[in-house]
């Protein structure tokens, strides 16, 4: 009965033939390898994100009045909720993470050389859709991130010259982050760009069938036009296995690995958010983006003002054309890794780049801690032994707001240096002027600050430092001596 | 169908036939396909334009600033700097929340006064007002501006955005209506 079955269907689908040009079709035996399961475990990331965004779908209500509602509703109260957004979140985070190890794959392989010119194309568009994805998504949890996210993006969008008021009306479909925008947002994340995603995998995939997986490449074998297809159908001829059931073990391995990990991710960490309510009114939050785009959120702070327009419009545009052409400037030669020692650095460098300014991003010391003023606490060995108009200094550094930059034992803000030993840099008089002219980073408070104040400042900033050190002195007067005064008890606690 | 059978003898591709056609008298079959083509480009100009404009409309769209209340003038004490929140004019019913705008209100004095957006102008964080050291900060990296609305440090290429506003009776009114960027400020 089930043969019957079976042998009805074959002749109505021609299985044996469909399977025979596709999942069995046969490929390099060195592609048997565990580099070659990123691309699989990619596919298997999307394939959960469209499953469990679906799902998400049933209850998201994507309205600017509801959508926070309905995400705590499904955190809180819809069976299962919560699990189904943990996954989805970690899902996407996996899927840009395999994805771009995949990426990394391919380009030290070479698999991106002739006649795989298209296939590296699409890969790049894919990629950059899927960033597109993580940024719609981030939208779609609509909370005070993803509020003043929107604005950070209208705001670059508003850099663009001619066009850029025209083009933020166009992202945020009016003039102003509102209920249209989330529509089209939600629209963006759930149709149009996974409609692209799929169209353009289909293409990736036709391509790997037609021109065949990279093999694993042998140091010193180059890619020659004339004869690399003639010799890759040869060693496929010869060596070839089928990709089921030969080669599809380690992807199954993997799959498998990736999935067992974004579900306990999803079930220790739990789903993302939603933070507050997206009410523009409530401005005590710190926004910030999800992790990949941190990279981005650090190298905005961390720029040069006058190169950051040049950064953010033109620099991105020459970054993805070298990337989305390589194979056309490159596109024959060493395949090998191991013989391209270039490629190796360029790959440890955008590592290096993207993960120290992630690392940046995560605690961003170039923001102000916007309460420390009033919650940081006054080490006690600072305080101790001080003069009335010390101490006087000590409340001035909390109530005008000095900690929210600088930091004393540790606390308050980075943006500023620490103060702890400030005595040993800046004489009294160095005190005076960056404090009332300001310079650098910081503000000039000689508007808000009386001369009373500023001396009590400067008298409290001048017992900062560790009693083994003198304090700064100015050179321009090499007779000066140090000052007699030592005010021992400055000696920070055994640091 | 004997066209066909004599260009497969010659060994050509079915393709190549198209280079052929203007030789050929205009046969019912190339006459339809043509007629259908053509056909289907009007069609698609048809659903195309409107489709464009439909998604374009709001590259076009001009923003609608008006002239909005913040409020007696009482609610701003003279010499200090306050937070007020306006209605954006232009919300719709489902806009919840995000129609609410708010922005910074600074009277100089009895008559004078300032209006800040609340969006910094590095890239649109809200700005926080700090009463004893008379400065805005931002919490995304770290803008600074003076009571003024002038720029104290950080990365904003300049000073904070400042709304047109005027006294109309007994009220304080600004001219609102759009998210203030570089682009397009108030």
């Amino acid at each position: 009965m089930l043969r019957s079955i079976a042998l009805w269907l074959e002749d109505r689908l021609h299985l044996t033939k469909l399977f025979e040009s596709t999942a069995g079709h046969k490929v390099p035996l060195s592609t048997n390898s565990w580099f070659y399961v990123f691309g699989s475990g990619t596919l298997l990331c999307f394939i959960l994100q469209i499953v469990t965004g679906t799902l998400l779908a049933f209850v998201y209500v994507p309205s600017t009045s509801q959508a926070w509602t309905s995400l705590q509703y499904l955190n809180n109260e819809q069976f299962l909720g919560w699990f189904l957004r943990a996954v989805h979140n970690w899902g996407s985070i996996f899927m840009v993470a395999i994805m771009s190890l995949h990426l990394v794959q391919t380009f030290l392989f070479g698999a991106y050389k002739y006649p795989r010119e298209l296939t590296w194309v699409s890969g790049c568009v894919l990629f950059l859709c899927t960033l597109g994805m993580a940024f719609t998504g981030q939208v779609l949890r609509f909370d005070q991130d993803a509020y003043w996210g929107l604005g950070i993006g209208a705001s670059i969008m508003g850099r663009v010259p001619l066009i850029g008021a025209q083009l933020v009306h166009l992202m945020l479909a009016g003039s102003t982050i509102a209920g249209e925008t989330l529509s089209r947002f939600f629209s963006l994340h759930v149709f149009v760009v996974p409609g692209l995603i799929i169209a353009l995998l289909s293409l990736h995939l036709r391509l790997v069938l037609t021109k065949g997986i990279n093999e694993y490449p042998k140091p010193g074998s180059a890619v020659r036009k004339e004869s690399y297809e003639n010799e890759y159908e040869e060693m496929v001829h010869k060596t070839g296995v089928p990709f089921v059931p030969n080669v599809i073990g380690k992807d199954l391995i993997f799959s498998g690995c990736l999935i067992i990990a974004i579900v306990t991710c999803a079930l220790v960490f739990g789903p993302a958010g939603p933070s507050g309510p997206p009410n523009p009114t409530l401005i005590h939050t710190a926004p910030k983006p999800d992790f990949y785009f941190l990279p981005v959120y650090a190298i905005l702070a961390l720029l040069p003002a006058y190169m950051e327009t040049f950064l953010l419009l033109v620099a991105p545009v020459i970054g993805l054309a070298i990337l989305i052409l390589l194979p056309f400037y490159s596109g024959t030669g060493e395949k090998s890794f191991r013989q391209r020692p270039f490629a190796v650095v360029v790959v440890l460098m955008a590592f290096l780049t993207v993960g120290l300014l992630a690392y940046l991003g995560t605690y961003a010391p170039w923001s102000p801690h916007m309460e420390a003023w009033s919650s940081a606490v006054t080490p006690v060995d600072y305080v101790k032994g001080r003069s009335a108009l010390e101490l006087h200094g000590a409340i001035l550094i909390q109530s005008k707001q000095c900690r929210n930059c600088h930091s004393l034992g540790g606390e308050g803000g980075q943006r500023g240096p620490a103060l702890d030993t400030v005595a040993t840099r800046l004489t009294p008089d160095q005190m005076i002027r960056q404090i009332i002219q300001g310079s650098g980073n910081m503000p000039a408070y000689g508007k808000n600050l009386r001369p009373a104040e500023v001396t009590a400042l400067v008298a409290f900033m001048q017992t900062l430092r560790p009693s083994y050190q003198p304090g700064a002195r100015d050179s321009t007067q090499p007779g000066q001596s140090v000052p007699a005064k030592d005010t021992g008890s400055a000696t920070r606690a055994s640091r | 169908m004997s066209d066909n059978n004599q260009n497969s003898d010659c060994g050509c591709k079915k393709l190549n036939l198209a280079k052929d056609a203007p030789a050929q008298p205009l046969s019912r079959r190339n006459l339809l396909l043509k007629v259908g083509a053509g056909l289907n480009g009007i069609a698609a100009v048809l659903v195309g334009v409107p489709l464009l404009g439909y998604v374009l409309s709001t590259f076009t769209r001009k923003s609608a600033n008006s002239w909005i209340s913040l409020g007696p003038l009482d609610g701003f004490p003279e010499g200090e700097t306050r937070m007020a929140v306006y209605r954006n004019p232009v919300s719709k019913p489902w806009d919840g929340d995000t129609a609410e705008v708010p922005c910074w209100v600074r009277r100089i004095d009895s008559e004078k006064f300032q209006v800040f957006a609340i969006n910094c102008t590095h890239l649109g964080c809200p700005v926080r007002w700090f009463q004893e050291s008379r400065l805005f900060m931002c919490p995304c990296h770290g803008g600074a501006f003076y009571e003024d609305g002038s720029h104290a440090s950080g990365p904003p290429p300049r000073g904070l955005f400042e709304y047109q506003h005027k006294v109309d009776g007994s009220e304080l009114k600004v001219l609102g209506g759009h998210l203030p960027t570089l682009a397009e400020p108030l």
